[in-house]
């Protein structure tokens, strides 16, 4: 079957597998792991970075006649385009809203680029828009700018939908995974997995039943309830793809901190364990749609989190570790159990195991 | 969930790591079987909680790790033809064949679909009377009983556009190949609890005796792995070899015998070669004459293959036990999960992919990114 | 190999002819083949393998792996030396411990 050649000279050796450069593009590269990093990093970066660009945060922090903009754009591929909980016109808002939000500003416009598949019907169109309309009103932002194209039938997936956002970044704060320093406390704004587990149960080949919604929600009241008890937070992220263990690992690298996370401090409801247990999947690399976690000075960590449970989307809070000196770009997990493991940056897209 | 919280408790782990303390009195190499038993160890640190006496070597015991090459490379192929819809799990979509893997077939605009249980398969097939549907029947003992309804199925309700691409594989010829080889240091067994739900624990009493090696039939959670570790610890300290059953809520001495009957009805025994190791005689599954129409092997004449394994994985040496895996030099550096050579880096039940994912942190190789002092708090 | 988790089954229909139930994982629910475990009834856990019930779940053994793991150094304080030989080997395994096998 296969050709074994003579001992391996491992560094003359090249890759003999195209894995590493693949000629095409593959799902996990928008999966928001490792390959879509080395995307931005290997083809977009080059292309057209620049300073604005490569703070790399999920939203940009600009500086325009005198005030201080957040400036974000997300685009949404979600199938089903309804699922328990919400639908793509809640995550088109809520997604970028939230990316606007953890950089601390108030999320003031929407620009909404609607992609139709050919055939799709026209009310599922209409109930896309009404979601969105919804989910804009209960944020705070208005849709400012919109357009619209239509791609052949078989050239898309019903309803794609881009929107970007604009908000002010208020003085003094100031959101980046570079001001994270050892001792920082990490809290999680409540339980993770939830929207990457009700999206799953409703995906053709997995259906399952589960009683759980997606926590699909926008951020900005919870951000603002918290940069009021102090401006000095260091660093927020939405988990979304990738989930929590993307998420520290971006701040991990960006700041050269190292992260403990103690697993049994991280709130997991029982469902979304079991579902993950059930597909072989680990939550902490789940999506959440309306989770932030917060590195926060460690003399605030305890009003931070007060203020965050008086919250209706911060009630579920809680600290789950903190930034260590130690492996410094490493997030290590504490298991209930006292061992201990590397929670690494995920690959690309979660697939069900069997094994 | 129950029956499973009950077998995480951290009180009760303490307990039984304590009584292994207290038994080993030398060193001893045993190795889990199971690739999903690798999965808790690491996944719990289990491995960095036993005492140093005990050493856990990873078996062969992940299906999409020993998947020989030549079949990756046959799915490879018929999954890019057009008029197809390939049906697998999850884990075989990242493992490389010679040159590219399932997803890049996809990426290249095949069909190729993820399903959680071989009836889904069936489904699709049904739904779309004009395409063939084939799917990847990969596993053990315990995924052949599944895949194996899925033909029994397809002749009894006049599916046609449905095959299997088939290869199964066989515990305990495996444990037989293992215990042959000449530098093999295992000194026992924790076999796998989900195998011998299927097939019973009748195949072993016969391996132990002729190798004078305890095998152990061991669970799955944290609370399992260390009371199969303490039995086989406690049997190797008396010099004893037995076989024990220490997942008996799961697995009964017979086994599941309607699933073993279907077994014996659609396949037959066949030698097979195990990536990275090479031909076990005896070792795995395939379809039996009597359902050759639904093979896909015989459907799609895949002929003109040209396999190539790449040269310095040295996943064959892991799999049995003769090397760790952050002792092969690729290790870390030009093998990753997300550039694997080999497909112990691919399955995140691999034995390289463990590793990679959860033990970096305390590995002296190159592997680790620069660490200074101690790892945790 | 072989993730296989235990779910109480909820219902059992027969479905074109084959045997599936709805299965519940702690709250996650879904449909399961029961046509290696025909005699599988509502109410009962199993061992549930790629939408297959494998093998049934005994509770009685569960709880009696259970009780061993809580007494473990307790025995060993009340029986003294835990040396003491285990039976032959006999042709099938033997599902209880040392400890079990001397009360």
């Amino acid at each position: 079957m296969s050709e074994t050649t003579e001992a391996p000279d491992v560094l003359a050796w090249t890759c003999p597998l195209p894995l590493r450069d693949q000629p095409r593009v593959v799902m996990g590269h928008g999966g928001g792991g490792a390959l879509s990093a080395e995307l931005v990093r290997d083809v977009f970066a080059p292309a057209y970075g620049g300073p604005a660009l490569s703070a790399m945060g999920d939203s940009a922090t600009v500086e325009l006649g005198g005030a201080r903009l957040a400036f974000s754009t997300d685009s949404f591929v979600v199938r089903p385009l309804f699922f328990p909980g919400g639908s793509i016109g809640h995550l088109a808002v809520n997604g970028t809203v939230n990316d606007l939000a953890m950089s601390g500003a108030r999320p003031a416009f929407l620009s909404c680029g609607f992609i139709l598949e050919e055939g799709v019907e026209t009310e599922v169109v209409r109930r896309v828009a009404e979601a969105l309309g919804e989910a804009a009103r209960t944020a705070g932002v208005e849709v400012a700018t919109g357009d619209t194209k239509v791609v052949e039938a078989g050239h898309g997936d019903g309803v794609f939908i881009n929107t970007s956002g604009i908000g002010l970044v208020p003085p003094g704060v100031d959101l980046r995974p570079q001001r994270v320093v050892p001792g920082d406390v990490v809290i999680v704004s409540g339980p993770i997995g939830v929207h990457g587990v009700a999206v799953l149960s409703v995906r053709e080949g997995l259906e399952f039943g589960v009683e759980i919604e997606s926590d699909c929600a926008a951020l900005a009241g919870l951000v603002e309830t918290m940069l009021a008890v102090t401006e000095d937070l260091h660093v927020l992220r939405d988990p979304t793809r990738g989930g929590l263990a993307a998420a520290l690992n971006e701040i991990a690298a960006a700041s050269g901190t190292g992260v403990v996370v103690r697993e049994r401090a991280v709130p997991v409801p029982a469902p979304v364990a079991n579902a993950c247990a059930v597909l072989g999947l680990d939550p902490m690399y789940v999506a959440n749609e309306g989770k932030l976690v917060a590195f926060v000075p460690r003399p605030h960590a305890d009003a931070v989190l007060a203020a965050m449970r008086a919250h209706p989307l911060g009630r579920e809070a809680a600290v789950i570790g903190e930034a260590v000196a130690d492996h410094p770009g490493m997030v290590v997990a504490r298991t209930g159990l006292g061992g201990t493991r590397v929670v690494d940056l995920p690959l690309g897209e979660q697939l069900p195991r069997i094994c | 969930m129950k029956y499973i919280e009950e077998f995480q408790d951290p009180a009760l782990a303490e307990r039984l790591l304590g009584e292994i303390r207290a038994a080993v009195t030398r060193p001893w190499a045993l190795m889990e079987v199971c690739g999903g038993q690798t999965h808790t160890i690491i996944r719990h640190g289990i491995d960095q909680l036993l005492p140093d006496e005990v050493e856990l070597i990873h078996g062969p015991g992940c299906p999409v790790c020993v998947t020989p090459l030549e079949v990756i490379d046959k799915a490879l192929e018929i999954a890019s033809r057009p008029g197809v819809i390939f049906c697998s799990f999850g884990d075989m979509l990242r493992v490389p064949g010679t040159g590219r893997d399932l997803f890049q077939v996809r990426g290249e605009g095949g069909d190729v679909r993820v399903v959680y249980s071989p009836l889904d398969a069936l489904r699709i097939a049904r739904r779309n009377p004009g395409r063939q549907v084939v799917f990847f029947g990969i596993g053990f003992e315990t995924t052949a009983p599944p895949n194996a309804m899925t033909v029994y199925q397809a002749r009894r309700l006049g599916i046609p556009n449905f095959s299997l691409l088939v290869s199964h594989v066989r515990v305990p010829p495996a444990i037989e190949a293992i215990m042959r080889s000449p530098n093999c240091r295992v000194q026992g067994f924790l076999a796998a609890g989900h195998v011998c739900s299927v097939m019973g624990t009748g195949e072993y009493p016969g391996l132990a005796a002729r190798h004078r090696v305890p095998i152990v039939v061991t669970g799955f959670e944290p609370l399992d792995i260390l009371e199969g570790v303490r039995r086989t610890v406690l049997q190797l300290e008396r010099g004893e070899h037995s076989v024990e059953n220490a997942y008996p809520r799961a697995v009964r001495p017979e086994g599941n015998p309607a699933a073993r009957a279907m077994l014996d009805d659609v396949f037959e025994v066949t030698d097979r070669a195990w990536r990275g190791i090479g031909v076990i005689p005896d070792s795995g599954w395939r379809l039996s004459p009597r359902y050759r129409e639904y093979d896909a092997e015989h459907r799609f004449q895949v002929t003109g293959i040209d396999t190539r394994e790449p040269a310095a994985c040295r996943s064959g040496e892991v799999l049995q036990g003769l090397l760790k895996p952050h002792e092969c030099e690729a290790f870390g550096t030009v093998c990753t999960p997300r550039s694997p050579l080999g497909a112990t880096m691919v399955s995140s039940e691999g034995a390289c992919a463990a590793y990679y994912l959860y033990r970096r942190l305390d590995l002296p190789s190159a592997a680790s990114r620069p660490l200074e002092g101690s790892p945790v708090v | 190999m072989c993730l296989a988790v235990p779910g109480r089954v909820l219902d059992v229909e027969d479905r074109d002819g084959t045997r599936m139930a709805t299965v519940d994982f702690g709250g996650v629910v879904k449909e399961v083949c029961l046509e290696y475990l025909p005699d599988l009834r509502v109410g009962e856990y199993a061992v549930v393998h790629v939408g297959f019930a494998l093998q049934r779940l005994d509770e009685e053994s569960a709880r009696r792996t259970l009780e061993l793991f809580e007494n473990l150094g307790l025995l060993q304080e009340e029986f003294g030396d835990p040396d003491e030989p285990d039976g032959p080997d006999g042709p099938e395994a033997s599902d209880r411990s040392p400890e079990e096998a001397r009360r």
